[in-house]
């Protein structure tokens, strides 16, 4: 083997260690950090967070929502209609809305907004030394810092999701009515019945998922930080990045068990399944 | 507790070292410190004095060698012990790292929040009288450390740290940055708590006025790139007047030419960020 490629060969291997040792790192951090909870959150660490993480994204959230719905409207409206479909259209919205765009949107729009802020806000706080006193003053910081994020990302962003899914049902609704002069009443005639309780509590279940990636990525990303003002915009960069990546997996292997689990559970459901029967 | 013998071993390195993404910081160092002694560290910017400290509280650990706490080794305790022994600590850090979130009285209450079971009316009693020690006024306690000088920071810094009447107290440039009245309060400071608790310190300073005014005992380290392979790190350690007397040319170039020193480690700071 010649020289160059070996060398070549060898750096590749090493980042791909790196790579493990990275998300052994951020497993560890994690089990850790979900460890505390036996111990409630210090008095005065929630609220706050829970004040920026919940009241202050509604706006954010609020508008997400209504505009995946309205452009969702607007994309599906020219087929429906030249198929003389236009009053089942909001069917197709509802479900997309509610099952996927929805709780995926949200959370990347949480991501990019609490994630690399909380990032940003622990990196800070790494580097000038104000975890290493929470540590000489006895306290965890696991527990001080990391548990009440998890906890009002885990809480707070599936109620903010059900708000982004309200909102985009409502923003649908509104251009196909409102623009296409779609029929009200036909318009939610048709769209009734076709989301079940079944779908309303994935999207509910997802996003608890998505809450306690971000919430752990970010805190990860944040604690682990490089000294200096570049480490912490490094920490909110890879913060959202990461917290991205994950939620676009998880929201494709957590579609896939429900979908299987629901084939277990109702077998002659129309539903589609995949993987392996 | 009330009469500690004069060299009983209170902390303690054996040969410890610690390297950061393979370059040395500290290599082989062994010394004692006895209980109730007051310790200056002194040595140039970036010879690992700040990381010395962190190594006697286990906010790093060695990667060689040993560091001990009252007998103990801190490897050989459990997550819980460890804890237990950083409480006997107080830390002032270089850049007094107050919570940002937090008021300087909830800054300043936090160890009593955590660790004690005094109600709230004692904590605001106790606080104000940390607050008042180190020269500040009641006014500052509902501002948030953002809001406050580097100097106050400081100030604020050590009244969180001294409010758990800790065993040990490390200091890391308690004095920096402040005017020189202020300086002669901490260092007043620094000698009351001494004489009030039976405290063992460890000051780490640039400052002489600080050196002679509360150090029993005077040690200086060099940066190791500044070494030849198997000199010791420590380059001077003994009482102030055998620090003033001393016949090595880097000792008494720091006392002295401290200007020159300065500029002489901002060319080796500039070589090192070359090299990096
Ligand atoms: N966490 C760390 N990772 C990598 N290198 C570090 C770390 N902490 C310290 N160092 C390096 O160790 C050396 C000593 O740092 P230290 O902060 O102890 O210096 P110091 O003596 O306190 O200097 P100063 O008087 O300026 O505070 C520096 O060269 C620094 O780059
Ligand atoms: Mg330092």
């Amino acid at each position: 083997m010649s020289e160059a490629l070996r060398k070549e060969l060898r750096s590749a291997l090493n980042k791909v260690s790196q790579a493990f040792d990275g998300l052994g790192d951020f497993t560890i951090f994690s089990a850790l950090s979900l460890a505390t909870i036996f111990k409630k959150p210090s008095t005065g660490t929630m609220i706050p967070i829970c004040f920026r993480v919940g009241v202050q994204s509604v706006p954010v959230v609020a508008i997400t929502g209504m505009f995946i719905g309205m452009v969702m409207a607007i994309q599906v409206f020219s087929q429906f209609q030249s198929l003389g479909m236009a009053t089942q259209i909001g069917q197709i919205i509802n479900v997309s809305v509610i099952k996927e765009l929805g709780p995926v949107l949200a959370a990347t729009m949480l991501a990019g907004r609490i994630g690399s802020s909380m990032a940003a806000e622990l990196a800070t706080m790494r580097v000038t030394e104000q975890v290493d006193a929470l540590i000489c003053l006895g306290v965890n910081p696991l527990h001080y810092l990391v548990l009440p994020r998890v906890l009002a990302c885990v809480l707070l962003i599936p109620i903010l999701t059900v708000l982004a899914n309200f909102m985009g049902v409502f923003g649908g609704s509104m251009v196909c009515t409102e623009i296409f002069k779609v029929d009200p009443y036909h318009y939610w005639q048709n769209s009734r019945g076709h989301i079940q309780i079944w779908d309303l509590s994935v999207g509910l279940i997802k996003p608890i998922f998505f809450g306690a990636a971000i919430a752990l990525i970010s805190c990860h990303r944040g604690m682990n930080s490089r000294a200096g003002a570049e480490g912490v915009g490094k920490a909110a960069t890879s913060a959202f990045v990461w917290s991205f990546m994950s939620i676009l997996v998880l929201d494709f292997f957590l579609a896939l068990f429900f979908n299987n689990l629901h084939q277990a559970i109702w077998p002659d459901n129309s539903i589609k399944t995949f993987g392996p029967k | 507790m009330d009469s500690p013998s004069a060299n009983q071993t209170f902390l303690s390195l054996q040969n410890a070292g610690i390297a950061f993404n393979g370059v040395d910081i500290l290599r082989n160092i062994n010394f004692d410190i006895p209980k109730g002694q007051t310790l200056v560290v002194i040595g140039e910017s970036g010879c690992g004095k700040t990381v010395l400290l962190k190594l006697l509280i286990s906010l790093l650990q060695a990667s060689t060698g040993k560091v001990l706490f009252d007998g103990q080794d801190w490897c050989a305790l459990d997550d819980k012990r460890t804890n237990d022994q950083r409480l006997r600590f107080g830390f002032l850090f270089q850049g007094a790292a107050l919570f940002d979130s937090l008021t300087v009285f909830d800054n300043v209450a936090f160890g009593l929040r955590a660790h004690s079971k005094c109600d709230e009316k004692e904590i605001e009693k106790l606080v104000l009288m940390r607050v008042k020690e180190v020269g500040m006024k009641e006014s500052v306690l509902g501002k948030k450390p953002a809001e406050l000088s580097g100097g106050m920071k400081k100030r604020i810094g050590l009244a969180r740290a001294l409010i758990l009447n800790p065993e040990v107290m490390l200091y890391d440039e308690p004095t920096t940055g402040l005017d020189p009245i202020m300086t002669d309060v901490i260092n007043e400071l620094i000698l009351q708590t001494r004489k009030t608790m039976p405290v063992t310190s460890i000051v780490v300073t640039h400052e002489m006025r600080t050196v002679t005014k509360v150090a029993d005992r005077v040690i200086m380290f060099s940066p190791l790139s500044r070494l030849k392979p198997n000199e010791p790190q420590v380059i001077f350690d003994g009482t102030t007047d055998q620090l003033f007397k001393t016949a090595d040319q880097r000792v008494q170039q720091f006392i002295h030419g401290e200007a020159k020193e300065r500029t002489q480690d901002s060319d080796h700071n500039a070589h090192r960020d070359e090299a990096s």
